[in-house]
């Protein structure tokens, strides 16, 4: 009988600790705690061209992270690419006149949004929209204006 | 089809059996018939499907031809749950015991009660130490398989058959590998529990003299048939020279002591090759 | 060349049979797992000797394996200035494919060689005709506990897997090459996603879990009731479940991470 109660609480503890397991993974290691637990706003930004941008690429202000892009589409009106950002509850004094620009982190690192505050004394709110932005910069393109300007350079 | 030809007296009912295994024939149209109350073997050399008969009866192989009754039931054409209710009034003892190596002895006797019925622990505990006490094993009680002789796990196992008080009991080779005072004590056994409880027992074995002593019919299956059936009494005096050897013990007769081959000269005169 | 292409045609024919008693074994086994219900204490005793005791080879050789992805990954990643990503690089590798398919390997030498074993010899010592001649079916008092066990072992196994390895690539990440434990954490939460992929995960582990359960229950059940049969029986247990994990491993990816 003892054997037996001794096996029943060994079971216990693995299934217990096989179930911490899949919290740790759930929690510790995934999004699932950002998407649910934390509160947030939504705010919209439009760009020329959102690049390498995706869903859940980070938004950050001077280098840390308040929030995510939640949403991506293509406007057929204006051809500009038009980003939803989800920014935590906490973050809510950003002045209406911050600027959305597309960063990359490192030369050839993850594409994120940083938000670069003005001055304006109000603030964003939930479905907030970002006027001043700058797209991303496309490296493609900064290497053939480099490699013109180099040549007009030369030529002058 | 399922007419019952059984006699009244007779509790199962082999008729016309056919089996075969891959290519070998076990059983061409053989037919028996097992009496209520008393002790029937069947012998023969080994490797006659004498087990195999066993595993017929008890349903869990089918025949090519012929059918099988027991209690008035083509076990053939049972459902599967009637098959496992008639199961559960029939006990096997199998060669090995076929004890549950992961449980004692107790639990050994108690797990067909406890699957099969909803008694209480305490009521469970009477019943196995009744039975262990009729193979004399109740002071084993605690040891597990593995720590039992061959024929004290045969004992156990015999226990655990009568466990739910069938109506019959299948002795494969009972005998087997025991040495002379647990072959006496099993004889003993399995005929004083046929009396008592008022069993039913088929005895399969190769063991002429035990079995002689203790069986009330003995039938002699030879070659996928029958060759000779009788009282031990009329067995011994039988003048079928297979049914003389088999009781005698003599090396060779019908049964040639060599297994069928070319000629001896001619093979070990031929040269090249392996076999 | 005639008897060559009757061999081949007869060993065909073996393994289609063969898969058909094995599709069959499934049904019973599947229509008797109700049976398993009312009797908790077998799904325990199985959790125990199925789970518990592969607890510590899963847990130790995640650990193992997230300390030498968090190496390798170091060197490799620091080649490009990207040493932050780490904690993606192994959290993804181990959560997506790691995990789950390791620990189901191992499963297959731990438990499902022993399962295959032990129902094996249960066959061979008359153990499971014993039972069916008590009128006790084996398939829901022996083999549909055991199946359950598997398949409930093996998922929580490959989460510790993965969560330990995870550990181990973190401490060799910021313990022994001082890279930012922040960087490390945060990172990988940015770029997992609990859907696509941990969930995935946990289904691919699941799948093994079935696949792997069977297979070993199945190989002992049929097995020939002999020692060699038994010995050949366990390999086969370990073989077919490995095929068959890597070759399912293939087509689950490409079903769930092929848009990505």
């Amino acid at each position: 009988m003892q054997q037996s109660k001794t096996q029943d609480t060994l079971v216990g503890l693995f299934v217990a600790a096989g179930i911490a397991g899949l919290f740790f993974l759930s929690f510790q290691v995934s999004n699932l705690s950002s998407l649910s637990q934390r509160e947030g706003y939504t705010i919209t930004a439009r760009f020329e061209n959102s690049g390498g941008l995706k869903v859940r690429s980070p938004v950050s202000a001077a280098g840390v992270k308040i929030g995510q892009v939640s949403h991506i589409y293509f406007d057929t009106k204006t051809y500009q690419s038009v980003v939803t950002m989800r920014i935590d509850s906490q973050y809510n004094t950003l002045p209406d006149d911050t600027t959305a620009s597309i960063f990359t982190a490192g030369l050839l690192g993850e594409q994120y949004v940083n938000l670069e505050p003005g001055g304006s004394d109000s603030f964003l709110k939930d479905n907030s929209k970002i006027d001043i932005t700058q797209p991303a910069i496309i490296l493609e393109k900064a290497i053939g204006q480099f490699l013109f300007k180099a040549a007009e350079e030369k030529s002058e | 089809m399922d007419n019952n030809p059984q006699p009244s007296n007779s509790l199962v009912s082999v008729r016309n059996l056919s089996f075969s295994r891959g290519d070998k024939k076990i059983f061409d149209d053989i037919s028996l018939d097992f009496e209520r109350g008393k002790i029937t073997a069947i012998m023969g050399p080994s490797g006659t499907g004498k087990t195999t008969l066993l595993r017929l009866i008890g349903g869990q192989l089918s025949p090519d031809q012929g059918s099988i009754w027991v209690d008035g039931q083509n076990v053939h054409h049972l459902r599967r749950h009637e098959l496992y209710t008639l199961r559960k009034r029939m006990g096997m003892l199998f060669q090995s015991g076929a004890l549950l190596t992961d449980m004692t002895v107790f639990d050994n006797v108690a797990f067909p009660l406890r699957e099969h019925t909803h008694l209480s622990e305490s009521m469970i505990r009477t019943l196995v130490l009744m039975k262990l006490q009729a193979v004399g094993l109740r002071g084993a009680r605690h040891l597990m398989p593995n720590e039992l002789s061959g024929g004290m796990a045969r004992r156990i196992a015999l226990a655990r058959a009568i466990a739910l008080d069938p109506m019959m009991i299948m002795y494969d080779e009972p005998f087997t590998g025991q040495d002379p005072i647990s072959m006496g004590a099993l004889a003993h056994l399995i005929k004083s529990l046929n009396n008592t409880l008022g069993l039913t027992s088929i005895i399969v074995s190769h063991d002429v003299h035990e079995t002689s002593l203790i069986a009330d019919y003995i039938y002699m299956i030879s070659e996928s048939r029958i060759v000779g059936h009788g009282t031990p009494e009329a067995m011994r005096q039988s003048n079928s020279a297979w049914v003389e050897q088999f009781m005698t013990g003599a090396a060779d007769g019908p049964v040639h002591f060599h297994y069928p081959a070319k000629d001896y000269i001619d093979d070990l005169l031929s040269s090249g090759k392996r076999y | 060349m005639i008897q060559y292409l009757q061999t081949l045609g007869a060993q065909t024919r073996a393994s289609f049979t063969k898969l058909g008693r094995a599709t069959l074994f499934l049904l019973a086994v599947l229509s008797g797992i109700h049976s398993v219900v009312p009797r908790p204490k077998l799904l325990l005793n199985q959790l125990y000797s199925v789970g518990v005791l592969s607890f510590l080879i899963i847990t130790i050789s995640g650990l193992f394996v997230g300390m030498v992805l968090g190496l390798q990954g170091y060197y490799t990643l620091s080649d490009f200035g990207a040493e932050e990503s780490l904690g993606v690089m192994v959290a993804t590798s181990l959560v997506r494919e790691l995990g789950p398919v390791v620990s189901a390997l191992l499963f297959a030498g731990r438990a499902g060689s022993a399962l295959t074993a032990e129902i094996g010899l249960m066959k061979a010592t008359e153990q499971l005709s014993g039972m069916e001649m008590m009128a006790i079916d084996p398939l829901k008092r022996i083999i549909a506990p055991r199946f359950l066990a598997g398949l409930l072992s093996l998922p929580l196994l490959s989460a510790l897997f993965s969560a330990v390895g995870i550990i181990g690539g973190e401490l060799v990440g910021s313990g022994l090459l001082g890279l930012d434990e922040g960087a490390y954490w945060s990172q990988m939460q940015a770029k997992l996603d609990f859907q696509g992929d941990i969930v995935n995960g946990i289904i691919k582990s699941i799948a093994f879990a079935f696949v792997t359960t069977w297979i070993a229950l199945f190989e002992g059940y049929d097995a020939i009731p002999t020692s060699e049969g038994v010995s050949r029986a366990t390999t086969r247990t370990v073989v077919n479940s490995a095929f068959s994990i890597l070759g399912l491993d293939f087509i689950l990816t490409a079903l769930m991470f092929g848009d990505h």
